[in-house]
């Protein structure tokens, strides 16, 4: 049975259009898991010596008190990114397969998702080291079960709260709480669980604490699928109230505002869409990284620049990658209502222009570091308008991986929330401001480099309406090849 | 109005429409009917310029389909629910179309209360996003929503597909009416027969691509369509 479901996802995979059509997208991704696989591994081997070299306390038990930092926000990180295990379960449900079955296969593939396995490339690493550096071996062992433990109750509790949003912030508001009280001094939840985790390594028989309570949540999630396998129940379709909202302050600029009201809408209505905006918050705070000594590499003044673009570009990054795809499940509408491809785009272009220049309002509070600190972000802002936005909206006319906006309606709705493919089609876009940046220095001084990367960012600006011509007709182009993509849904 | 010149569409060296020629006069309410497969969605999908013809062109009010977007103005259409945007109460959609068609909200609303009956009570006010609709209801929703803004070529594909009988009967009643108006061309396709005899005044069969049978209706002809799909 397991290897014709395996024959069934392997069909699944390599005969959706989004792969045949996008190679180039794949060896991102390929790019992009290499990437974390690296970055885990040397986080793994390398944290035990940076805590012994920056700190004084002994860095195993600093790494067993930060731990569970490490799982909330791992847990964090699966909410948005995680997609919750499907299988085709309708045309599988009247056919002679035990309902145990199916969901001890779907349960399964997502023990196997890359999201576990990422973690092995920094527990693993870690481990050796411990046993390098002499540490008992059989707590080591128990310790790495203990935590390969967890890695899969997080997983698994993801998909439990994946379905209910208030439980996710109820945990995290817990957690930051928990940090912030921690970090007033006032009291530390750590203090606590270091203990468990600690315990791990010295009580080697505690390990059957995280497994037990692997095999109780794995019982809960079986039986909350198994339960949920009816049309009426998990895979219903819920229905949200609706409430009809017309915006009407919008209707003064015309088109425009009629484009404007249905992103706002579309925004605020679909899970995947609404994503768009918790990154857009979470970008906004990504410069604190940088200059601030959190991260040492950042504090040289190019990775400034990165980061400079990434506090105002967050939303134009995360939505603009994919501009006609969320449309696409009804892009044949506007393909043959009363549409120039003109006004679209145009109107997809405002809504970037305005929420950057939102973001740069909002990252005043940049000021707090210095006024170059706010200048840099002001700039990389003109260039992200006058140049970033244009290349999304390139980006996006070769994108044709349609978004099914409406999936997120049933309990094993395939959800995915944020696709980190965008975040690789950003590269490009950042080395060029960087570029100039470096050269601005190279030649002269920073001053002139931000110059230089706001120069860019006007001429662009300036020549808007011939580049929109060029770009309205690749869209033109790509048109047929786009519906064509779209029409079939992953 | 819709002049269709040596139309093929070949998809992989298969040709699935070929016509060479038809003429559609302005004010003719057109119902296109044939087996699935015969070409009748290809046929709409290429007078929306959403696929492109391999060889030929459609003129619609003398302007060339897939080069020209001035036919967009006066064509409106439903063909499936990628006409639909899932996301919108219902009254929000229409209000969307009217813009586009540059309709204000009021003009929208006057047109809704004719459909009343149509809606049965069932779609506006009803706190729900189209993506939460039956099939039936949201098929009420795009074809009242394409007869938005005075379009003078409507297209609806299936339109009887998936409506209770009430409601089959009251949409008869309707297209009937827009083709009493002879400044609007109506083209619809079904596999029911009776349905396409009873609203055109004009049938054309297709089969695997061809104009086959192109009749206008009377007392006899539901008989003659009958025995030419029973053969």
């Amino acid at each position: 049975m397991i290897k014709r479901f395996l024959s069934l996802e392997w069909k699944s995979f390599f005969r959706a259009a989004s792969f045949q059509t996008n190679l180039a997208i794949k060896i991102l991704m390929i790019f992009g898991a290499l990437y974390f696989i690296v970055a885990f591994s040397l986080l793994g081997a390398g944290s035990y010596y940076i805590i012994e070299k920056e700190t004084n306390s002994e860095p195993f038990q600093i790494i067993n008190k930060f731990i569970l930092y490490y799982f909330v926000f791992d847990l964090v990180f699966r909410f948005f990114l995680q997609k919750t295990p499907v299988m085709n379960i309708r045309p599988l449900l009247y056919i002679n397969i035990k309902k145990d079955t199916i969901v001890n296969f779907t349960l399964g593939k997502s023990a196997l998702s890359f999201f576990n396995i990422m973690h092995l490339f920094f527990f693993i690493p870690l481990s050796v080291v411990l046993l390098y550096k002499g540490f008992d071996v059989f707590g080591v062992i128990t310790w790495l079960v203990g935590m390969i433990a967890m890695v899969l109750i997080i997983n698994f509790l993801n998909i439990l709260i994946d379905k209910k949003d208030a439980v996710f912030y109820t945990v995290a508001v817990i957690f930051i709480a928990l940090g912030a009280l921690q970090y007033f001094g006032l009291f530390d939840a750590t203090n606590y669980t270091v203990l468990f985790f600690k315990g791990l390594y010295d009580y080697a028989w505690m390990v059957i604490i995280p497994i037990a309570v692997l095999i109780l949540i794995y019982k809960i999630v079986h039986s909350f699928f198994k339960s949920n396998l009816y049309l009426d129940a998990g895979l219903s379709t819920t229905h949200e109230i609706a409430k009809t909202q017309n915006f009407e302050w919008l209707d003064q600029f015309g088109t425009l505002g009629t484009f404007l009201k249905n992103d706002i809408r579309l925004i605020t209505r679909n899970k995947r869409a609404k994503s768009v905006i918790i990154m857009s918050v979470l970008f906004l705070f990504y410069g604190l990284l940088f200059g601030s000594g959190a991260i040492e590499v950042y504090d040289g003044p190019v990775w400034q620049v990165f980061g400079g673009i990434f506090v105002t570009g967050g939303f134009m990054f995360s939505f603009g990658q994919f501009v006609p795809s969320w449309d696409s499940s009804y892009y044949n509408l506007m393909m043959s209502q009363n549409i120039q491809y003109r006004e679209y785009l145009s109107s997809k272009w405002w809504l970037m222009v305005i929420v950057t220049l939102i973001a740069a309002v909002c990252a005043s509070f940049y000021l707090y570091f210095g006024w170059q600190s706010y200048l840099l972000i002001l700039v990389t802002a003109v260039y992200n308008i006058g140049i970033n936005a244009y290349i999304v909206l390139l980006a996006g006319a070769y994108t044709k991986t349609p978004i099914d906006l409406m999936s997120n309606k049933n309990a094993f709705g395939d959800k995915k929330a944020f696709n980190f493919k965008t975040l690789l089609l950003v590269i490009p876009q950042i080395l060029v401001p960087l570029g100039l940046y470096y050269l601005g220095i190279l030649l002269f001084d920073e001053v002139v480099g931000l110059g230089f990367i706001a120069l860019a960012g006007v001429l662009g600006f300036a020549f808007k309406s011939k580049v929109f011509n060029w770009i309205e007709n690749i869209y033109k182009t790509q048109k047929y090849e786009t519906i064509a993509a779209y029409k079939q849904k992953n | 109005m819709i002049q269709v010149k040596n139309l093929t569409k070949t998809y992989n060296g298969t040709t699935v429409l070929n016509i060479t020629n038809l003429d559609i006069p302005k004010g003719q309410s057109f119902g296109l009917v044939g087996n699935n497969g015969a070409g009748k969605t290809t046929f709409f999908s290429l007078l929306l310029d959403l696929i492109q013809p391999s060889t030929g062109m459609i003129t619609s009010n003398s302007i060339q389909i897939n080069i020209s977007e001035k036919w967009k103005p006066f064509t409106s259409a439903f063909i499936d629910e990628s006409f639909l945007i899932g996301y919108l109460t219902p009254e929000e959609y229409f209000y969307f179309i009217g813009e586009l068609r540059g309709w204000n909200k009021a003009d929208v609303d006057s047109l809704l209360v004719k459909y009343e009956d149509f809606f049965n009570g069932e779609i506006l006010k009803n706190k729900k996003y189209l993506r939460d609709l039956s099939k039936g209801n949201s098929k009420k929703v795009g074809i009242v929503a394409a007869l938005i803004g005075e379009p003078e070529v409507i297209i609806l594909d299936e339109p009887f597909a998936n409506l209770d009988p009430t409601t089959q009967i009251r949409l008869k009643k309707i297209i009937k009416e827009l083709a009493e108006d002879p400044s609007v061309t109506i083209l619809v396709s079904s596999h029911d027969l009776q349905h396409t005899v009873e609203v055109s005044n004009r049938i054309v069969a297709l089969q695997k691509g061809e104009v086959v049978l192109d009749l206008v209706p009377s007392s006899e002809t539901l008989k003659e369509l009958e025995a030419f799909f029973a053969a």
